[in-house]
């Protein structure tokens, strides 16, 4: 039942959000209806419960969201949330009225009620959270439908960068708060307010307790606007009158006093909270009454109050008494009705007279005396004046100030006179929105001649300052149950007595009330002297546009940090991969067990031909780094390495490889050269002399370490799993090349993988040099068609052309025992078609090939993967291979292994690539012939 | 026997068989195989649901000895995340760019497949074959469309990254000649027996394949290409790149968890520099974002915040951080490329303004850009309540006991706040600063509206499944860090290697 209550409590507003925007498709007053009821609901459900909370009870739903992480969706009902559930959706829904009729015709009010209504869910979920996680989610809620809020007239920049302004210090706020929480939960032992309120002993013994108080403060005065965090408040004025009026009366502020009051059992007690909190409030107090007061926009002087407002119940909490809390409670209902009704009031003089600079009105009373009077007994009330409920409030804020247990000898004074003063400031200010606005003569430079709002706009008022002369009057009747209730609520305990009543006798507070009533009058008398004073001493405070600079010199200075980090070259982060892989490296071996670098097997000897040949090894390899700026040189180098690692092979018999490796250099050399037939035959150095010894260092020790490494390696016996592959190669695999059964049968996948590979550059070049033209550069020879051609070479070429297939065949057949395979019989056909290009040119070449090497590409990958999918009809996994022999008439007889059709994919892919490549290299110049 | 497992791997690459032998369907088959392969990763996730670690044995070869792939809840849970993502990506490019070249749709294909391999192989050398796949594809991709500024950072990714691969070449020839083994399985069994003399090896040629996988992931000091290259790349092959890092930071928790940990010789490897690395990549990818111009530069420096958040969870090594990650990874990577797409539609809408955060012409379907900016923007920094938020609560209590806990927390708010800023100042330019005028540009087509709708999606879905989602990533990390069940569905529960000592 109360689940259920609690539930659609919360989630009506957000059910209301997609509700209203549909709904102002009918008509912007449908929109209205479907906000108002989305709050008006709320109350009503809420209505049944009201008499067990008036009672103490504590009503508490529970769903899971994510219980191994603390968040549950757990809803409290209690004294505080119901007290600020009212507020929240009493005011609400005042708002919803008013907003009706001051946004402009043409606005469809759908937008706006959406957000409006998804800024009152969030506020109910902060209030109603019994998980404080949960109230960190609904927190952040109200930041961000906040920012969108202010940002509602996105239009003008103020409100623009007000909004954003809020987000950054109300949303930076909750982070602090969701840090706060998660310490809290930590040492509390659990995220329930049930279980945290009950271990206040423990938060405030434990040695994080003064890192959470904190954290969770900052998010609590950046929300509540406390110096020196409330620049966001006033700068939100940019903000449309009604979402003023919500978010600093009833709801955005309150929140942070809120979060005070739900965590007072837990947090407070200390003397850090007294000093934080009490001096935070005071500075605050004082702060945005005195500021208030210097404010010319209406709305801007009802900011400062509020600021100074609000750290009134702030200081309160800080001073730690019991007392003081419950004049907390009484001033956060009394402010939010006071300050509602008043923000809406400076609504509608706006919306009437066409601005709210004050020095330009006077004498508003006589043209709007109805809703002046109204606004003159707010502003009284918020000025503290007798049968107002302000009133009320500040006599019990004054009474607690004397003789506070923290302060004695002539310190005992230092509260009272704040206090005073404090109350003097709010005077003066009130003064003057009362005098400067609806006093003082006529009118004295107004757009529009201002006359009474129509009756529904001007009714939210009406029931406001209603309240503010019944609970002025009437306090007991009034407040006097839900004040007890939620004071219990935020004691956990004993609520202190206290009697409501207008009077008390001729007390030390109400001399105190005397005297702020006549010094706020003199004050206001004398204010210009101040003013005069204060321009002389201290600076104008920036409001948003400061935040707009510095947000602007954060991103500058940005954009200038990652330009000194950032390289942005590409030898440079090579060089940081080098470097980071050295520093790894090193770093590792020394964590390891000390060890030798060299292993216990007896190294063997260097015969003078193998030592020759890593010679020139040696010398191609380095060359080719040397001689770097002459494209063609180095290529030449790099083929002779290629050629040695090949004849390296052969030399420690692996003659697959060898095989592999010699068509490999082959290949890639005449398509390397092709391509530099478009790149200048000397390019420029591109690098200083510092950087190119710092790439030398980076890569000689790149080098040196590979080397340790791999000697290292070599000269330690190791334990495999070769043996095992070698001795199943025939019976599982059907050949006696072990090397081609591990390739496309024991790690045929990896095989696949790579034609892909194979595939993927080939296609990716074809991509990239689509309907590239280049002209051969500078300095390369352009022989015309069938100028300069070899003939000698191709009178070889055509007749051996059929001899070379043959080749390959045989290659690709006897692979899988002995040398040879799908992978070197392509790259043999692949070279012998690449001489009838050489030989015969492009054209002559490809007049006589004409295949679509993509789609060679395709059936090579498709009869691979055809033959690896061909073992499913068996039951068995991808690419089993079965074997059995052939003898076929005429040839020998031979083995015939499955895998053999993976490796025609091989072949396949190998032929289509290289062909590609070539087609697609000679064809960036039309005249193009191979070798240039 | 069920091919299950191996479906992942064989689906886009028969596919891109099919478009290769028939270009003009390829369209159509690219929206089939990319739906399909939804179908086979929530089958594969169901199928992994049961907490059993299924081995299918590729060739019929048994492991270690062939190669196989592994199915766990981890690797389901990255196929997964990879063909939603890549569905969005694909319907995102069939809406705009996919003719502008050639073989646009195999090289997707073929780079799901190579994803894929790599979540799903356990043998390291197959590991770095699919690496080989992954990066041919993505620069396939990423040099789609062509143009000079793609060309220049083109040359820079694909030379650091053979560079990359040549160094896990190395690596695993060490491994190899050291351990004699490939299969990661065997490697974890292996690893504990290494004798004291060898121990310095093999930690080194282990700390080299790390050092691999960060350069995939882009920790810093190895992140500074990732910025220009994701925002070189056009919308749907950014968005597609978002789970690109997430390999390099899979690969080192499966190898890590798997493998090095659990031995002397390779414990510890990843303290104490990692978390150091991984807050200033942090750091960098938060002072990127405020310094980017441009919506797809403040994506890519997102990028590189969670590649620093999943790498600090990963190197905390226990099962919570890896809980933790494993439900900010899907979040992260899904709500990043949809704000890859966001930033590519509104720069067609935007015409010569692109989409450099800076007042410009107002665009068509602003409402609808407008809810996906807000949505994805709120889960992108971790503001209440989606995904973003409860995944930056679980990091947080994850990472608080851990050395850095302290500055992890400040790092992460922080940048979490700063990202809150950009995309809100970015917001602010985008969508209000906006001119009368609307864009003479052409209509949003359906299929990237429905693209950035899916993505847009993963914020609130994940939020509202939060409990099933972090449930599955809790399993998932403790069957990880169990370690047993993987290596014994690999090599059996009684391994009987066949080893020799060579020479």
């Amino acid at each position: 039942m109360i689940a259920g209550a609690l539930l659609f409590v919360l989630l009506a507003p957000f059910v209301g959000v997609p509700a209203v925007v549909l709904l102002q498709r009918l008509h912007r007053r449908c929109a209205a209806w479907g906000a108002a009821a989305a709050m008006a609901a709320g109350l009503a459900v809420l209505a049944p419960f009201v008499p067990r909370v008036l009672a103490g009870e504590t009503l508490v739903a529970r769903w899971q969201w994510l219980p191994e992480w603390g968040l549950d969706f757990a809803l409290r009902l209690d004294g505080l949330g119901l007290l600020f559930c009212g507020l929240i959706l009493g005011i609400g829904l005042l708002i919803v009225l008013y907003a009706a009729y001051y946004l402009p015709e043409k606005d469809r009010l759908g937008r706006f009620y959406a957000m409006l209504l998804a800024f009152a869910g969030g506020m109910l979920g902060v209030v109603l959270a019994e998980n404080l996680l949960l109230l960190v989610v609904f927190w952040e809620v109200t930041s961000l439908s906040s920012f969108l809020l202010i940002a509602y007239k996105y239009e003008a920049r103020e409100a623009r960068v007000a909004a954003r302004m809020a987000l950054a210090v109300t949303g930076g706020g909750g982070l602090a708060l969701l840090a706060g929480v998660l310490l809290l939960g930590q040492v509390a032992g659990s995220f329930d307010l049930s279980e945290v309120l009950a271990r206040g002993d423990v938060v405030r013994a434990h040695p994080l307790y003064p890192v959470i108080l904190g954290l969770v403060l900052l998010g609590a005065f950046t929300k509540s606007a406390q110096f020196p965090f409330h620049g966001w408040l006033p700068a939100a004025m940019a903000a449309l009158t009604p979402v003023s009026a919500y978010l600093h009366s009833a709801t955005m502020v309150k929140a942070g006093v809120f979060l005070l009051a739900r965590l007072y059992p837990v947090l407070s007690g200390t003397e850090a909270w007294m000093v934080v909190v009490g001096g935070v409030g005071a500075v605050t107090f004082v702060y945005g009454a005195y500021v208030a007061l210097r404010k010319d926009d209406l709305k801007g002087l009802l900011a400062y109050s509020t600021i100074s407002h609000l750290g009134l119940v702030t200081l309160l909490f800080g001073l730690d008494t019991r007392m003081a809390a419950v004049a907390a409670v009484f001033h956060i209902i009394n402010h939010a009705i006071f300050k509602a009704s008043l923000f809406i009031a400076a609504g509608i003089i706006d919306h009437e007279a066409g601005t709210r600079d004050m020095r330009r009105m006077g004498g508003l009373l006589r043209l709007m005396p109805w809703t002046g009077a109204l606004a003159i007994v707010a502003a009284g009330a918020m000025a503290g004046v007798p049968l107002l409920n302000g009133f009320l409030s500040k006599e019990m804020f004054f009474a607690e100030t004397i003789g506070h247990p923290a302060f004695d000898g002539a310190a005992r004074y230092l509260l009272p006179v704040l206090a005073v003063v404090g109350g003097v400031l709010s005077v003066g200010y009130s003064v003057r929105f009362v005098h400067e606005v609806f006093f003082g003569g006529a009118p004295r430079d107004l757009p529009r001649t201002p006359h009474e709002p129509p009756r529904w706009m001007r009714l939210p008022v009406d029931v406001l300052v209603a309240l503010v002369l019944l609970v002025g009057l009437l306090p007991q009747v009034m407040v006097g149950p839900i004040l007890l209730s939620a004071s219990a609520a935020v004691l956990q305990g004993e609520v202190p007595a206290f009697r409501l009543a207008i009077w008390h006798g001729f007390t030390t507070p109400l001399l105190m009330s005397v005297a702020a009533m006549l010094g706020g009058l003199l004050y206001y008398r004398f204010r210009h002297v101040l003013f005069a004073l204060h321009a002389r001493l201290l600076p104008r405070d920036g409001g948003q546009m400061a935040f707009e600079r510095a947000y602007r010199v954060a991103e500058l200075a940005a954009m200038r940090a990652m330009a000194w980090l950032d390289p942005r070259s590409l030898p440079a982060y090579l060089a940081l991969l080098v470097g980071f892989v050295l520093v790894l490296g090193v770093w590792a071996w020394r964590g390891g067990a000390p060890a030798d670098l060299a292993g216990p097997l007896a190294w063997g000897s260097v015969d003078p031909l193998t030592g020759f040949g890593l010679l020139v090894l040696a010398v191609g390899a380095g060359g080719t780094v040397l001689l770097h700026r002459r494209p063609l040189v180095a290529l030449m180098l790099l083929g002779v390495a290629g050629l040695m690692v090949s004849l390296g092979f052969l030399r420690f018999a692996a003659p697959d490889l060898a095989l592999t490796q010699l068509s490999v250099e082959v290949v890639t050399v005449v398509l390397l050269l092709l391509a530099l037939r478009y790149l200048p035959q000397v390019t420029a150095a591109e690098s200083g002399a510092a950087r190119r010894w710092r790439d030398a260092v980076l890569a000689g020790l790149g080098g040196l370490g590979v080397a340790a490494l791999t000697f290292a390696m070599l000269t330690r016996p190791f334990e495999t799993i070769s043996g095992w592959q070698i001795a199943h190669s025939v019976p599982g695999g059907g050949g006696t090349n072990v090397v081609n059964v591990i390739l496309v049968d024991i790690r045929g996948f990896d095989t696949m993988g790579e034609i892909a590979v194979l595939a993927m550059a080939a296609l990716g070049l074809h991509a990239l040099l689509q309907g590239l033209r280049l002209p051969p550069a500078a300095g390369v020879a352009s022989a015309q068609p069938g100028e300069g051609l070899p003939v000698m070479l191709a009178m070889l070429m055509r007749p051996l052309l059929p001899l070379a297939l043959a080749v390959s065949v045989y290659i690709f057949l006897r692979g899988h025992n002995l040398p040879g395979g799908g992978f070197i019989a392509g790259l043999v056909t692949a070279i012998a078609l690449m001489l009838q290009y050489v030989a015969g040119g492009i054209d002559f070449a490809r007049a006589r090939l004409r295949w679509n090497y993509v789609k060679v590409l395709g059936a090579g990958l498709g009869v691979a993967v055809a033959t690896g999918l061909g073992s499913w009809v068996f039951g068995r996994p991808f690419l089993t291979s079965t074997h059995g022999y052939v003898d076929p008439p005429v040839l020998e007889k031979f083995e015939l292994a499955s895998a053999m059709g993976f490796d025609l994919g091989v072949y396949l892919v190998v032929v289509g690539t290289v062909m590609l490549c070539l087609t697609e290299l000679g064809a960036v110049s039309r005249s193009g012939r191979v070798g240039g | 026997m069920s091919h299950a497992v191996i479906l992942p791997v064989l689906l886009p690459l028969v596919a891109a068989v099919a478009m290769l032998l028939l270009p003009s369907a390829a369209r159509m088959l690219a929206v089939l195989a990319a739906v399909a392969l939804v179908g086979v990763a929530a089958l594969l996730l169901g199928l992994a649901a049961d907490d059993a670690v299924r081995v299918y044995r590729l060739g019929d070869w048994q492991a270690p000895y062939g190669i196989v792939l592994v199915l766990d809840r981890l690797a389901a849970m990255m196929v997964a995340v990879t063909a939603v993502l890549g569905l969005a990506a694909l319907m995102s490019a069939i809406g705009g760019n996919d003719r502008e070249g050639r073989h646009f749709h195999p090289l997707f294909q073929l780079q799901m497949a190579g994803l894929n391999g790599a979540f799903l192989t356990g043998d390291v050398f197959n590991l770095f074959v699919f690496f080989e796949i992954l990066l041919l594809a993505s620069y396939g991709l990423l040099m789609h469309g062509g143009g000079a500024a793609r060309a220049r950072v083109g040359i820079g990714y694909v030379v650091l990254n053979l560079v990359g691969s040549a160094l896990f070449l190395i690596s695993l020839g060490l491994v190899y000649g050291t351990l004699g083994t490939l299969n990661l399985a065997d490697i974890a069994l292996v690893l504990p027996g290494v004798p004291a003399a060898d121990q310095a090896l093999v930690r080194t040629a282990a700390a080299l394949m790390v050092a691999v996988f960060l350069l995939k992931a882009a920790l810093l000091p190895l992140s500074f290409w990732l910025p220009h290259v994701y925002a070189a790349a056009g919308a749907p092959v950014a968005a597609l790149f978002a789970v690109m890092t997430k390999v390099g930071v899979y690969a080192l928790l499966r190898v890590e968890v798997i493998g090095f940990a659990g031995a002397p010789a390779t414990a510890g490897l990843l303290q104490p520099w990692l978390p150091v690395l991984a807050l200033l990549t942090i750091a960098a990818g938060t002072i990127g974002a405020l310094a980017a111009r441009r919506l797809a530069g403040v994506a890519a420096n997102q990028v590189l915040v969670s590649t620093g958040t999943l790498l600090a969870a990963v190197a905390a090594g226990n099962a919570t951080a890896t809980a933790a990650a494993l439900y900010y990874l899907p979040h992260t990577t899904l709500v990043t490329g949809g704000m890859f797409l966001l930033a590519g539609q509104l720069a067609q809408l935007r015409g010569a303004m692109g989409d450099t955060i800076d007042n410009g012409p107002k665009v068509r379907g602003a409402l609808l850009l407008g809810g996906a900016f807000l949505v994805l923007g709120v889960a992108a920094a971790g503001v209440p309540p989606l995904s973003g938020f409860l995944a930056k609560v679980m990091v947080l209590q994850a990472l608080g006991d851990t050395a850095l806990g302290p500055w992890m927390w400040a790092g992460l708010l922080v940048s979490g706040l700063v990202m809150a800023l950009v995309l809100a100042r970015a917001a602010s330019a985008l969508f209000w600063e906006a001119g009368d005028e609307e864009a003479p540009g052409p209509k949003l087509p359906r299929g990237a509206v429905l693209a950035l709708v899916l993505l847009s999606a993963a914020g609130p879905v994940l939020a509202l499944a939060a409990a099933p989602v972090a449930g599955y990533a809790r399993a998932a990390a403790e069957q990880l860090h169990a370690r047993q069940p993987y290596i014994e569905a690999v090599l059996g529960a009684r391994p009987a290697v066949q080893r020799e000592t060579r020479p």
